[in-house]
Order: C-alpha cells, then structure tokens, then sequence
C-alpha cells in the first residue's frame, strides 16, 4: 500500500511530539542528577543543566556519611518490608475468601470493603484513633494503619476468580484439602504475577508516601526518609541544611539538595525498569470490575 | 441469644439454613476474612465515631469524657471565617484545572502512541513516561524547585541569559496555580494513558480495516471508530473524576506550596491539617472534614447514579 506523503508528515510530527514529550519526563531528572555530581562552582554559577561540569561527588559522600540520613534510610527500609509483608496477608486472605462464591454475605463483606476506598473519616479522628491506641510516634502507625487496601484486594481477587479454573479447587476439594491448604497449595502458586505486582504497589506506595508520617510521627529518630527530605529541601536557610548534613566542610546547598533528592530516588530509579511491566498489568486487571 | 439470630438470618434468606451452618461449614473462610475484616473495622470504621468531635469542645486533656456539646457552634465558626470560603475556592478551582487539563491529556496521548509504528520507539517512550507516578510528591517537588527557582533555577537563568524577564512560577500566585497544574500534568498524563491504551487495544481490528476500505483516513478513523469505542471508558474515568471534585490529596499542594503564594495553595486538606494538627483545634478541623466528607458523599454517589443512568458501570 502506497504511504501518501501526508501521512508522512503526519507520522513525522507524531513521533518528534512524543519524542518531546519523553525528552520533557527526563529532563527534570538529569538536570538534577547532574547537579547533585557537579563542583560547587559550576552549580553557585548557574553553568549546570544536563551535563556535568568538575566531577564532585563530596555531596554524596556528606549524604551516605551522615547518620541521621542512613537512620531514616533504615526506618524507611524496615517499615516498608513489613508493611508490604503485613499488607500482601491481609489481603490475600481477603481476596482469597471472597473469591469462593460458597462463602456467604459475600456481597455484604465486598460492600463494607468497598466503602472504605470511598469514604474515611478524615484526618483528625483517626489522629485521634490513632493517639488513643497509643501508636503516635511508633514504627506501628506506619505499617498497621494503611496495610488493608481494598483496592489490591479487588485485584487480586479479580484475578483469583477469572484466571485460577474452580474445577481445580473443586479437585483439590475432593482430594480433602481444607481451605488453607488450598489457598497455599493450588490458589498462591497460580497468582504469582499478580502478587508480585501487589507487593510492588505496596513497596512503592509505602517508601513514596509521607502524609502519615508528617501527621503521626514528631520523634526525629523516626522520621522516614520521605519527611526527611522535605524537611532538608524546604529549610529555607541553607545553613541549616548544612549543619544538619555536615557542620564539617561548606558544600554549596544545591549540591547537597540535589543529593538529597537523587539518594531517595534512586532506589525507585533502580527497580523501576524491572517492575513496570508488573504495574501496568496490576492498572489493567484493577479496570475489569467484579 | 444466638438463636435469635439465627432465626433473623433465615427470615431473609429463601435458604433454610441458618447462617450458622455456613459459619461452621466455612469457618475456615470466614476466619480468613476476618483478618483484613478487623483492619478494615478498626483503621476505617472506628474513626467515623470521632467525627463526633464536630459537635463537642474536645481537648486532648479532657479526652470525650470531660467534653461538652457545643451543637452547631463549630459549623457556625467555620461558615463565618474567610478563610473557609478560601480553601473551599481554591479546591474547587484547582481540582476544575485539573479536570481540565489533566483529564484530556492522556486520551490525547494514548491515541498519538497508537498511532506509533516503531515498537522500539514505543517502548522507550512508554516506560519514559511513566516515569513520574513512581515518585513521591516530596521528590518532584524538591526537583521542580530547583528548576524553576528565580535566580538559581536553570530554567530562570536561561530565560534571563535569552535576554527574557525571570519569570515566578512557584512565588507568584497566579503562576504557582499554572506550574501546579502544569506539574500535575506531567505527572499523571503518562500514567493515564494506560487505561485507555488498554481499551484501544480492545478494539475490533475488523472496524479499522472496513474504514479503510471505505475510504477513511487516520483523522476519520481517530473520530469514527477509536473515540466512539473508547467512549465508555473515556465515560467512567470522567465520571470517577467529577465524584473526586471536592476531595484533594494534601501532598501534592502541601509539598508544592510555599509561604508567598498560600493565597491560592492553601485548600481543604492542608487547612484540616494546620488548623487540626498544628494548632489543635480539633472540632474546627473536624467540622471542615464532616462538610467535606458529605459534599464529597453527595458527588460520589451522584456520579455512580450518573455512571448506571447512561448504562457503564457505577463505581459502587
């Protein structure tokens, strides 16, 4: 078939549009990796946009010497394991019970799940909730709070129901297994893909989020990384970044800013090539309802 | 005790089993559930009792115990102070922009990517855009500050190196509400596309090719059969969005806001949680979250109603 020359045209135009566009979501990243990389001078000079000038990797090592930073690297790092692992039983559980049509109020249960991505409460009772089972300033009140999400547990029972064939539980029924050996002998081993896009959102959606912690969390010594770095970015003087980081040697605070946003994105930036097909799978099994 | 329950359960069902049949038959089940169940019961439904709150002069050293009912007095307070109705304006005019430019943005560019031959290109484009819905509001934040900044921000320097005026995008109101939506846009518009790629590839190759043969060119074909077969969704997503028009995520103003421009950047969540939080005003910020929450209420189960009028599916 013989390609007239508007569509040529119109291709071409296509194509430097989404090249653009690409160009556009990448920018912002290498503007700042590369000032987080470059001397104090070319940066204070303004001389920096996408390429490096004067190799200077002192605001890394400032970053991954200073002790209040790897702490909250920690913090960050416990709470989100437990809380995916926390997050990934409750709602396999879940998923898992409302995915057999024998279990009945199975509507009532799904309705009173449902609700909870609707509506909440708002900030101030649960702050309250949340003081009066004593968990302000503990690990706790950011794991338990959020690991139900009705939202993964839709997914996963989606899943469950369409793609896991009722005539195998049925055999595996017959054979005497009761419902636990069940669920992890025939239903788990089937949905791997998707638990491992679960687990993915969880991950992600644990390590990005500070809401609750600005909230709940005042004990410095427990502040997760996300809260952290707000905290360095916004302290309008940069003497005061300084002297948090390092009190040691003067580093421009731009430097030392960029740093900063580029420690707590670059675990995201190193998992993300590898775990994006997951989520675009987990969006497209979330948008076929029941 | 029990049995009147029982006896309740099978009043309702046609089945003449009573519930506790099931519950011994499942139990196994039901106890599977019930994990995610008190969860859901303690972190969800138990704080709905503190909106009571709302109506009492509550205090954290008097706990509800020593707290009295003051009736609508913090509803009267909230109505009567200017800056309700600011947040309140400022929501609604952020969410509208954001309707109005980060809704049509990733229906435009699933289409273009449609339209892509070069799966290499393709490929890389995708994954490039989506980039930003894995980071966190703190992170693009501090990465648009240090862009955008007079002065020191790269794209400022440029400007002025150009012989063009500095421009504020974050310390100027009306520019902070652009860059706020403007950074919006860049966030979510490749994220979005998946939806919507999703129901494209759904289509029937067949329409395309009997369009061809009928002599439609790429535009007709764009017009006649790919927008017409994503309109369900296109449908729900807006719908989903209209019901969320009230409601506002506190990181996204929160992180991007700064002192100069909260004329315009302070809304309904940032305010609950400065009034609430930082200056302990518990039923002034409950009041606030109440009225969100039932206008909230009201959208969201008039868009489901919308949403099952036109025959999609509701969201409830």
């Amino acid at each position: 078939m013989k390609i007239s020359l508007k569509d040529r045209i119109v291709d071409a135009l296509i194509y430097i549009f989404l090249g653009v566009l690409t160009i556009v979501c990448l920018i912002p990243f290498l503007h700042v990796a590369s000032m987080s990389i470059s001397s104090n001078a070319a940066v204070t000079a303004n001389r920096v946009f996408l390429v490096p000038i004067g190799l200077n990797f002192e605001a890394y090592k400032q970053v991954f010497g200073d002790p209040s930073m790897m702490h909250s690297l920690y913090i960050t790092v416990i709470v989100t394991v437990l809380f995916t692992a926390l997050g990934m039983v409750l709602t396999i559980c879940g998923a898992y019970a409302l995915s057999r049509p024998k279990l009945k109020g199975r509507r009532a249960l799904n309705m009173i799940f449902v609700i909870t991505m609707y509506f909440n409460a708002g900030i101030i009772p649960s702050f309250i909730l949340m003081s009066t089972l004593n968990l302000l300033d503990t690990m706790a009140v950011l794991i338990l709070p959020l690991a139900f999400s009705c939202y993964n547990m839709i997914i996963l029972r989606s899943f469950m129901k369409s793609s896991i064939p009722p005539s195998l539980i049925e055999a595996a029924e017959i054979d005497g297994c009761n419902e636990f050996k069940i669920l992890l002998s025939v239903v788990l081993p089937l949905s791997v893909p998707v638990l491992a896009t679960l687990t993915l959102f969880y991950a992600v959606g644990r390590w990005n989020s500070f809401q609750d912690a600005l909230y709940y969390i005042s004990d410095s010594s427990l502040k997760p990384l996300q809260q952290k770095l707000y905290e360095l970015v916004n302290s309008a003087s940069s003497q005061g970044l300084t002297q948090e980081i390092s009190a040691t040697t003067l580093q421009s605070p731009e430097v030392l800013k960029a740093a900063c946003i580029m420690f707590a994105t670059i675990p995201i930036l190193c998992i993300y090539p590898f775990v994006q097909k997951y989520f675009v799978k987990g969006v497209m099994i979330g948008a076929v309802k029941e | 005790m029990k049995k009147k329950e029982i006896g309740a359960g099978v009043a309702l069902r046609p089945d003449k089993r009573g519930f506790l049949y099931y519950l011994r038959r499942d139990w196994q089940l039901y106890l599977l559930v019930a994990l995610p169940l008190a969860f859901a019961i303690v972190f969800y439904y138990l704080p709905f009792l503190g909106l009571s709150i709302a109506f009492l002069d509550y205090n954290t050293i008097t706990g509800f115990a020593g707290a009295k009912f003051i009736g609508l007095d913090a509803f009267k307070e909230i109505f009567t102070q200017k800056d309700f109705y600011k947040v309140l304006r400022n929501t609604l005019v952020l969410n509208l922009l954001d309707l109005v430019c980060s809704f049509p943005a990733p229906i435009i560019l699933a289409i273009m990517l449609n339209e892509v031959k070069n799966r290499y290109f393709k490929k890389v484009s995708q994954t490039i855009l989506y980039l930003p819905h894995f980071l966190s509001w703190v992170i693009i934040a501090g990465i648009f500050y240090q862009l955008l900044q007079p002065n020191t921000g790269i794209i400022n320097v440029m400007l002025t190196k150009t012989g063009g005026a500095e421009i504020p995008f974050l310390t100027e109101k009306y520019h902070w509400v652009a860059s706020y939506v403007v950074i919006g846009v860049w966030q979510s518009m490749g994220w979005g596309t998946i939806i919507y790629l999703a129901a494209i590839t759904g289509i029937n190759g067949d329409l395309y090719e009997a369009a061809t043969i009928d002599g439609a060119g790429r535009w007709r074909k764009i017009w006649n059969v790919t927008l017409p077969c994503i309109r369900g969704t296109i449908v729900v997503m807006l719908i989903m969005s209209l019901g969320r028009i009230v409601g506002i995520s506190f990181e996204r103003p929160y992180t991007l806001s700064n002192t100069m421009v909260t004329d315009f950047s302070d809304v309904i969540s940032t305010y609950v949680y400065r009034v609430g939080l930082s200056n302990q005003r518990y039923n002034i910020a409950t009041a606030v979250g109440l009225f969100q929450s039932v206008v909230g209420l009201i959208f969201v189960i008039g868009s489901d109603r919308i949403a099952k009028a036109i025959g999609e599916e509701g969201i409830l």
